[in-house]
């Protein structure tokens, strides 16, 4: 066994925080917010910094990295609230053009993406869907040598900042049915293609988005049509390992600033940190950080698994860091006083952030049912 | 012992239930989002209640109390809570005036109480400080007698809804050199008065909601002081054993259980089901309903005693903890319910011309986000479990 990161994983680290500590503070960090093309100065020294291509295959530009890389990358840019659609362009998007594409396909696409030229969107939950992969109402029907699509997208994250969208469809079967989805890469300027563009409320961007007969070639599917639900499973267990990770930094650095703010906090003549019940409660919110740095760390090395190992490990990350995030957000915030509901303090923000990413890609109950049936069928 | 209304209670539940239907204004049913509401929404239940004579139902009659039973008033409670009414804010009515009519004089009790029973005065708090949260004996904003008046200077926080107040009832030291809880005095603000100026506090819900109140050279005139100089905290314990006690906010938890169930109903699970049927949600809904019936029945009790003349004492901290808490759960639910459109906020556009998703879903985090300040006002929870361990269990 061995837990250490590479040399290079631990540079990669280093100039994150680096970046964050001079370009996205706080304070540079909601400026940007307020402003809708600040996110590009951003993606071009992510693209500088290497950590758009460090998961990337070195044949199309990338540096031939994996999901270790992908999770030191995000719980750098979990501490420091990065908004920017990291998970959508790098893990989802190039991660299913990398299982899928066609040599054409990853040669113009994930090159593009290595040079930060690329922004890729999932435009995959829908409005009834919930968190179900194969429940897609949108449909693609063949025409000619191509497709038409028509439907709606709902919170598709990053899709103000994509250019091109990366689609589920359905080619065939019925409405919740695993066989008959198809994955499409969509120019987001495609005819037909409409967006409602707005923020979420920890700071991202999304949209919901539309398509009213949107006629694409037959290069724009990706992968084999009606099987694709195997492979949105997958690209999906990455991303949730990836935002485990976010949640992980997250959840640190709240740890880290409660801890400080209760030591500085005078009340009733003494810091509020001699108190027992809050220094209880603050080692409660350390143990809760270890143990989901633990979880997330197995589900990212497991992601190398068969299908089930992977998909199992990844719920059980999702289930355990759903959990501690809302403990430690809201203890985080509660010992903080009311300065923690404020917009000012930083700690209100990592504590919208981990709430969120709960609401993303299945929340505590989704994947326990997940765990549970995974289980069930491998006993 | 019976928990059933009587006759004459299910014929006043008919006619408040009836009253309310004929006479809230249509405009304002169904808005839950406090930050969306105006000065004038805000008050415009109150100043109707006033001139019926039902703003303030818990007062002694002969100050403008309706002198209605316990019972009557968790009915009145009860049928506001069902109606989803925006209600009476509790700064006037449930704080200040109590104080004014148990310790002011009557010269202060024919000046202030008519404005708080007709809405037409809008009230807000100055009690804690930017050093003196849970520890507010330790406020420091000072007021020196200068003749026949204070002269203040100091700085409040969490004012809440200050933006709007006409008035504000203020906790000041005047002996800097007794104990702390023995040099404060109880004073009444107009808001107007030149040196107070008001300063929004944006909170992580995008909302405006409380303030900062800065108080510069601002002169008071003694007789809007409640109560003898220096005895202040005695009105300040007591206002706040009354805010405890209406806090846990019982019948409006109900209403939010229903508005729950009937989201859960909209909203499809993770297998295609309507989420009401989910095992999972199912679950946690009955739970948290049972702990709400546990401590509506607690409340009844409370409220049984105080019927008996006994006012709220110490066990109202209980009622707030749990009231909080459940509240809490609830905003947690309903953000669980609503799935992916819990992350839409087009509020932040500074408009509020489309909502994203189901008109229901909107609001959900925001209120999960913004209601984390429940068990942190009014003496945070903590310090609630402190005056139990030591006022109730001796500890």
């Amino acid at each position: 066994m061995n837990f250490d990161y590479t040399d290079e994983q631990n540079m990669l680290r280093d100039s994150i925080a680096k970046w964050a500590a001079g370009q996205y503070d706080f304070d540079k960090r909601r400026a940007a917010l307020a402003n809708d093309e600040a996110w590009k100065t951003n993606w071009a020294t992510f693209a500088e910094l290497g950590l758009l291509a460090a998961p990337l295959p070195e044949a199309q530009g990338g540096l031939g990295g994996g999901p270790i890389d992908v999770s030191v990358v995000m719980e750098e840019f979990g501490k420091a609230l990065v908004v920017e659609p990291y998970v959508p362009t790098v893990v989802i998007g190039a991660g299913a053009l990398n299982y899928a594409g066609a040599a054409a396909q990853k040669e113009e696409h994930l090159t593009a993406i290595a040079a930060g030229e690329r922004v890729i969107a999932f435009a995959q939950a829908e409005p009834k869907s919930r968190w179900t992969l194969t429940d897609v109402a949108t449909t693609a029907k063949k025409s000619g040598a191509g497709y038409v699509i028509n439907g709606q997208k709902a919170v598709v994250l990053g899709a103000p900042q994509a250019d091109y969208l990366l689609v589920t469809a359905r080619t065939g079967g019925a409405q919740r049915d695993a066989r008959g989805v198809s994955l499409f890469l969509v120019p987001k300027s495609a005819q037909g293609v409409s967006t409602r563009d707005y923020p979420t409320i920890d700071g991202t961007r999304a949209a919901e988005v539309y398509f009213e007969n949107v006629s694409v070639g037959a290069e724009a599917l990706l992968g084999e049509a009606d099987a694709a639900a195997p492979l949105i499973e997958r690209i999906i267990d990455e991303a949730n390992a990836a935002y485990c990770s976010e949640a992980v930094g997250c959840m640190r650095m709240m740890t880290d600033l409660t801890r400080e703010y209760a030591k500085q906090r005078k009340q009733f003549g003494r810091a509020i940190a001699d108190f027992q019940v809050l220094q209880h409660r603050m080692v409660d919110m350390f143990m809760a950080s270890e143990e989901s740095y633990s979880i997330a760390l197995r589900a990212t090395i497991k992601l190398a698994e068969s299908d089930a190992e992977r998909a199992r490990a990844v719920s059980a990350a999702k289930v355990s860091i759903g959990k501690h995030g809302r403990f430690v957000g809201q203890a985080a915030v509660q010992i903080h006083g009311g300065m923690g509901v404020t917009d000012e303090m930083r700690v209100g923000h990592y504590f919208k952030r981990v709430s969120m990413l709960d609401a993303t890609f299945g929340n505590v109950d989704f994947h326990l049912k997940r765990y549970t049936a995974l289980s069930a069928a491998a006993a | 012992m019976d928990l059933n209304f009587s006759a004459e209670e299910i014929a006043f539940r008919d006619e408040v239930r009836a009253f309310i239907d004929a006479n809230y204004p249509a405009h304002l049913k169904g808005r839950v989002l406090r930050e969306d509401l105006s000065k004038e929404d805000f008050l415009a239940w109150h100043k109707i209640l006033g001139k019926k004579g039902w703003s303030a139902p818990a007062w002694p009659k002969e100050y403008g109390g309706t002198g209605w039973t316990a019972t009557q008033r968790y009915i009145w409670l009860e049928e506001n809570a069902r109606a989803e009414t925006i209600p009476p804010l509790p700064f006037g009515v449930s704080m200040v005036g109590p104080v004014i009519y148990t310790f002011g004089t009557a010269e202060q009790k024919q000046r202030f109480l008519p404005g708080i029973l007709s809405g037409e005065v809008w009230w807000c708090q100055g009690y804690s400080e930017p050093g003196a949260g849970s520890d507010l004996a330790s406020l420091k904003t000072r007021a020196v007698r200068e003749g026949d008046h204070y002269i203040v200077n100091g700085q409040k926080t969490w004012t809440t809804l200050g933006q709007y107040a006409d008035w504000g009832f203020f906790l000041v030291r005047t002996d800097p050199n007794a104990k702390q809880q023995e040099g404060i005095s109880f004073l009444l603000i107009d808001m107007k008065s030149p040196g107070v100026t008001v300063r929004p506090i944006k909170l992580l819900d995008g909302g405006y909601e409380v303030n900062d109140v800065f108080l510069e050279n601002v002169k008071v005139p003694v007789d809007q002081r409640i109560h003898e100089e220096n005895k202040g905290w005695t009105c300040a314990k007591f206002l706040l054993a009354h805010e405890r006690a209406g806090i846990a906010g019982v019948a409006r938890s109900k209403r939010n259980v229903e508005r729950l169930k009937a989201i859960a109903k909209a909203e499809l699970g993770d297998n295609g089901a309507p989420l009401i049927q989910d095992e999972d949600f199912r679950r946690k809904l009955a739970e948290l309903e049972i702990d709400l019936t546990a401590l509506e029945m607690t409340e009844l009790r409370t409220l049984a005693r105080e019927q008996a003349g006994r006012g709220p004492g110490p066990e109202s901290s209980l009622l707030k903890i749990k009231g909080t808490e459940i509240q809490q759960r609830l905003t947690e639910l309903t953000l669980e319910a609503v799935g992916n459109y819990a992350q839409p906020f087009p509020r932040a556009l500074g408009d509020n011309e489309f909502a994203v998703g189901p008109d229901y879903a909107g609001a959900a985090a925001p209120i999960y986000f913004n209601w984390r300040k429940a068990s942190i006002y009014g003496g945070s929870n903590e310090i609630q479990r402190n005056i139990i361990a030591k006022m109730v269990l001796g500890l």
